[in-house]
């Protein structure tokens, strides 16, 4: 049993260290992205690594409080995400 | 006792496996030399990545805090809500010439992508008319 929880204990920790660099990563992409469709798809990765974020929080805390604050931001990133790329291509998100 | 052990493992292997492709996606979105090719790799952050940190909660709750199913509302709307929007991504591309330009169609007629909507074929028709 020990061994176990310490390999998960490990296992949490190395998780959050890599979502977190890698959300460092999509954020250099962000800056120097050269196009627009770029910076798009690098916010979108950014999103789904905030979802990951939050989901190794609550697990690091043994809670499933946190599971709404994911699935909103799921659907915000989502809904964000699309209404960019319209209104990069179309000028005008709703018409 | 043995159960939770077994739990415990699976947790840390979908912990370490959802890393890595999370990580896999974002190299390959920081090192890839192309819009269209940079598109390809944080895909797999939205589909595995995301999936596999979401099933480690799903066994970790499961097993530990009495069932919880919830996280596949998550991991269904995000499978549903990549592909569409990865193709809006690349229609920007594609109206931004930040990549080939796709190759001609045989009979004159025009890819879809650069179709102006009818409404708009509507509007400029109006337009044309009472400028003449």
């Amino acid at each position: 049993m020990t061994f176990a929880t310490e390999l998960m204990n490990y296992a949490l920790m190395g998780a959050f260290v890599i979502v977190g660099l890698c959300q460092l990563m999509s954020m250099v992409r962000v800056v120097i992205g050269p196009n627009t469709g770029d910076r798009i798809l690098a916010l979108d990765t950014m999103v789904v690594n905030a979802i990951g974020l939050i989901v190794l929080m609550g697990l690091s805390q043994g809670t499933r409080i946190y599971f709404e604050a994911s699935l909103i931001i799921a659907m915000l990133g989502f809904v964000s995400t699309v209404s960019y790329a319209r209104f990069v291509l179309r000028g005008d998100i709703i018409e | 006792m043995t159960y939770e052990i077994i739990a415990l493992y699976a947790v840390s292997f979908c912990l370490i496996v959802g890393a890595i492709f999370t990580l896999v996606g974002a190299i390959g979105l920081l090192k890839f030399n192309d819009s269209m090719t940079r598109l390809h790799a944080p895909t797999k952050v939205g589909t595995v990545g995301v999936g596999a940190l979401l099933l480690a909660s799903i066994i970790y709750n499961g097993v530990f805090n009495g069932g919880a199913i919830q996280e596949l509302l998550i991991m269904g709307f995000l499978f549903v809500t990549a592909p569409i929007s990865a193709h809006f991504i690349a229609k920007v591309n594609m109206h931004r010439g930040a990549c080939d330009t796709p190759p001609e169609l045989p009979e004159g007629e025009e890819w879809a992508t650069f179709d102006l909507p009818a409404g708009d074929n509507a509007l400029l028709e109006e337009n044309t008319t009472s400028a003449n």
